[in-house]
């Protein structure tokens, strides 16, 4: 199959505008005939449900979490990015479309990155518009704070809950929908397969999570909006919820998975402290305005922060990258946080953590400004580590945070399964092989407000063209999807095994986190693909499911994402393997320059990969979309 | 780090309709160091490979920020400590040998799942009856276009930030939500573009939370006390000024 991104040729300026106008509109009054299901409810999920259902459409919206307001985005702390340029500092629609094709080290599509660069503004708009209490400027103006891998202000916040305000703004348009019944809503309810009939996907197979009821449900398009993988790794920053289940059913019904290497491993987060850990906190990247990354000059010293001189510090970031110092973007940040620990310079207990320090900040700002911009995090901060950061500097270190890779999809969001869209971290289309800082929640909200409601109109106006519009959740395909769905939750329950769901998460995650995190090379990455299949055979083997079927099983849902991360991890080795290249958060150890930066390959892989699943017993086949640079000019990344 | 040994009497509860009762469970070697959740966990793991039912309880973020944990932790939702959920609590709060005693939310319009976890589809009904300003994706003016002061922006930040947990309904002997629902109508009442629809809001809204079989407030202030998110009391004056002045607007 050629993958054909869609894009339109023309001035990019212009390609969205051009491409919506030659978009077929679906006339209103036959909207409501059509049905679309929209898994999640996250930022992109929520989105995308209340304007599709306020454009008219008939709208599922679907989510694990016992409310759409629970979705993970509510977690995001630090800001959204929009090209308001309201601080006059020389912002352009077209300075964050280079700078986000730049950060993602020049594997995005140029024309999705300038569209969303474009419609940036149109969301803080409509947040503010919904009632979203962003921070204010005395003079009642919205107020910006810098991110990581730009120069200019643009990030726009809600205290370090920006997330959640976001969220509870795409939630509160959402329920409107819902009380104007243009909305079903469906919580505590998880998919577990995407329908294909004709090669068209009709419909998904849920387990109600409450009663462990198999269902199915019809619907003229799907849309995926089900959030990102890092879960892979078990410890990461993530919600506990967080899966690759949704997609990766669908990657195994036909859809294309693109890039799942590309993984960002986010430089501030809290240490891990022990065993008992169920997964990681981080501390958002907004501290890096104020708070100055370093480690002690010499290896090995154990002395209390305070004790250290200024003189025997290493400001490490700001030593090697002078312009952008601590506000490098994060694959870069990371991986200078490991070298220094790598080094032995690391401090802490495990030796495996850095200082972000406020002092300088606190002396120049007083602690109440500190305190007024990121209290809800020194808060967090000191209940986890029982430490003051006002006083004692914070202890950080990487993390697994977010997934660049997803299922691919064209310029209409669509992916290689017609009728089945996807939205939001769930897809791979806007950030390359790095995101920037607040681009995450910016890419969700565009997706959800401001592209889908549009690209989804020609397929869904095919579907009456070619007389196709007749759905039904009792067709034979649903049938099949429902009885695979039930054999196996059978299969899990009737193992009996001695190892719980967590035992093998986490040796999963040890697997993936040496092999395929940080860095990688040929040798652990060819490692873990031979160990994986045995992981896996093994969880089948000896894996403990209690409880029944039809009931609320926590274990059971677990063990489902379990099974379906055991498959997906080797999908990333693979991908991590075969791209022989460092770029952005994929760092291959065989290709670095001599300072020990990436070292992309662009003569060879300046395209998407994109895997194909053939079967359980065959080798998924890797497609490739070539992606062409027209208005930013590839060159090696320098943040110095 | 140093370690516990505890005793756990949670509440357990096959379904809806089952009865509950207490179980005790011995449990050793608790790090200092791990969250409230996590020592649930530990506690499960060890029941899980012994082939028993593990504890269900809801929880998801384990940042404080989703409101999906709910658990009555020796008499308090989310236990001890103030402006804390039970995600963000930790085993340092407590001593070695003490007993703990674990429990569901207990509210009727909060009807128990299983064990620990509670219906709180209620909240959603409310939001649902009004809690939104009405704009349209497409509609909104320039997000400069008006100036908000900051002292009524951050307060509406304030109000805004409750997680919808419901512990101010645990913590209420007559179940009222009237803290929940207050902080949203507080919120869209401090800003200019919540104003329009402020009479119908707060009246859907209190009628929804009626019908929901909410209990009324009798301004004991036990949530305030117990919000994680320290929402204040003020919001439930706004609110009652809003109502009041609903029914000359809307008559
Ligand atoms: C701690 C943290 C802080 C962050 N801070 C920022 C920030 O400041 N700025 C920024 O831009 N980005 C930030 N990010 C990233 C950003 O939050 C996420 O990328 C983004 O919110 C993802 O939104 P989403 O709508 O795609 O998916 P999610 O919000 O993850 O939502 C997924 C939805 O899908 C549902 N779902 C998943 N699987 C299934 C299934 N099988 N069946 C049914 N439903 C399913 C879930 O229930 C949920 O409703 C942060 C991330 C983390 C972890
Ligand atoms: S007001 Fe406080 S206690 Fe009540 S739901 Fe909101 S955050 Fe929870
Ligand atoms: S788990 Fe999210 S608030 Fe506790």
């Amino acid at each position: 199959m050629v993958l054909d991104s869609k894009a339109p040729q023309g001035a990019i300026e212009k390609s969205w505008d051009e491409h919506r106008f030659n978009l077929k509109l679906v006339n209103p009054a036959n909207k409501r005939k059509y049905t679309v299901i929209v898994v999640g409810t996250g930022l992109a999920g929520a989105s995308a449900a209340a304007t599709l259902a306020e454009l008219g459409y008939h709208v599922k919206s679907f989510c694990i979490q016992d409310s759409p307001r629970r979705a993970h985005s509510i977690a995001a702390q630090g800001g959204v990015n929009a090209a308001k340029n309201y601080p006059n500092d020389g912002d352009s629609v077209h300075r964050l479309f280079y700078d986000t094709v730049k950060g993602g080290d020049y594997r995005a599509r140029e024309a999705n990155v300038y569209r969303l660069a474009q419609v940036s503004n149109n969301i803080i708009d409509q947040c503010v518009a919904q009632g979203v209490p962003f921070a204010r400027e005395y003079s009642g103006m919205l107020a910006n704070r810098s991110f990581g891998g730009a120069q200019v202000s643009r990030t726009f916040y809600a205290k370090g809950q920006t997330g959640q305000q976001l969220l509870l703004g795409a939630y509160s348009a959402l329920m409107r929908q819902v009380h104007e019944g243009r909305v079903e809503l469906y919580p505590r309810t998880e998919m577990l397969d995407v329908v294909v009939e004709d090669g068209k996907a009709r419909g998904i197979v849920t387990r109600n999570v409450v009663t462990g009821k198999i269902e199915s449900h019809a619907g003229h398009a799907v849309c995926l909006a089900t959030g990102g993988y890092s879960n892979v790794f078990f410890l990461s920053t993530n919600a506990m919820a967080c899966n690759v289940t949704a997609a990766y059913r669908a990657y195994k019904r036909g859809a294309y998975f693109a890039n799942p290497c590309y993984t960002q491993i986010h430089p501030t987060c809290i240490p891990v402290a022990g065993e008992h850990q169920s997964k990681l906190t981080l501390m958002s990247e907004s501290l890096r305005n104020d708070g100055r990354v370093w480690v002690p000059k010499e290896i090995g010293d154990q002395r209390h922060p305070s004790s250290i001189p200024e003189s025997e510090r290493d400001y490490y970031l700001e030593r090697r990258y002078p312009s952008f110092g601590n506000l490098v973007p994060r694959d870069v940040a990371s991986r200078a946080a490991k070298a220094a620990c790598d080094e032995g310079r690391g401090v802490g207990a495990s030796g495996l953590a850095v200082y972000l320090d406020f002092a300088d900040a606190i002396k120049r700002d007083s602690r109440a400004a500190i305190e007024a911009r990121y209290g809800n995090l020194f808060h967090m901060y000191a209940k986890i580590t029982g430490e003051d950061p006002y006083s004692t500097p914070m202890r950080i270190f990487p993390a697994p945070h977010y997934t660049m890779g997803g299922l691919w999809v064209d310029y209409n969001l669509q992916s290689t399964i017609p009728g089945l869209f996807v939205l939001g971290e769930a897809n791979f289309s806007d950030h390359g092989a790095n995101r920037l800082g607040a681009s995450a929640l910016m890419q969700g909200l565009a997706d959800g407000y401001f592209v889908i409601p549009y690209t989804i109109g020609p397929y869904l106006d095919g579907l009456a063209r070619e007389n196709d519009m007749a759905i039904n959740p009792n067709g034979s395909a649903f049938k099949t999807s429902e009885q695979e769905a039930t054999a196996r939750i059978n299969k899990m329950l009737n193992i009996n095994g001695s190892q719980t769901v967590d035992d093998f998460h986490k040796k999963l995650g040890r697997i993936m986190w040496d092999n395929c995190g940080m860095s990688r090379n040929a040798e652990g990455l060819k490692k873990a693909i031979d160990t994986i299949p045995k992981l896996r055979e093994e969880f089948w083997n000896d894996v403990s499911v209690t409880g029944t079927p039809g009931e609320f099983n926590q274990v059971l849902e677990r063990a489902g994402r379990v099974a379906d991360f055991l498959e997906f991890g080797e999908l990333m080795c693979r991908d991590a393997l075969t791209r022989e290249e460092s770029c952005g958060g994929h760092f291959r150890e065989e290709h670095q320059t001599e300072e020990n930066e990436a070292r992309r390959d662009d003569e060879n892989f300046t395209h998407a990969a994109a895997w194909e699943y053939k079967g359980d017993d065959n080798e998924p086949t890797r497609h490739k979309e070539a992606l062409e640079f027209k208005y930013v000019k590839l060159t090696q990344r320098s943040y110095k | 780090m140093s370690s516990l040994n505890l005793t756990l009497r949670v509440w357990r509860q096959k379904g809806a309709n089952g009865e509950g009762k207490f179980v005790d469970y011995q449990l050793s070697d608790v790090s200092t160091d791990s969250s409230f959740l996590e020592m649930m966990d530990l506690l499960n793991n060890q029941l899980e490979s012994k082939g028993e039912e593990p504890v269900a309880f809801d929880h998801d973020c384990r940042e404080g920020i989703c409101g999906a944990c709910s658990m009555f932790i020796n008499g308090q939702p989310h236990g001890p400590e103030r402006g804390t959920t039970a995600c963000q609590l930790h085993m340092r709060s407590f001593q070695d040998g003490d007993t703990i005693v674990i429990e569901p939310w207990r509210a009727r319009p909060f009807p128990v799942i299983k064990d620990l976890v509670v219906d709180r589809s209620a909240f959603d009904r409310i939001i649902a009856a009004g809690g939104y300003v009405s704009a349209k994706t497409g509609s909104a003016p320039d997000a400069n276009a008006i100036p908000i002061p900051k002292p009524d922006a951050d307060e509406a930040m304030d109000a805004a930030t409750c997680i919808g947990c419901g512990a101010c309904v645990a913590a209420c002997k007559n179940a009222s939500a009237m803290l929940f629902v207050s902080a949203k109508v507080s919120q869209f009442a401090l800003l200019p573009q919540g104003r329009v629809e402020r009479a119908a809001r707060v009246r859907n809204m209190v009628e929804k939370m009626d019908a929901e079989g909410f209990g009324n407030c009798t301004n004991t202030g036990a949530c305030e006390a117990e919000c994680p998110k320290e929402i204040s009391l003020a919001n439930i004056a706004r609110l009652n000024r809003e109502w009041l002045r609903s029914n000359f607007v809307l008559g």
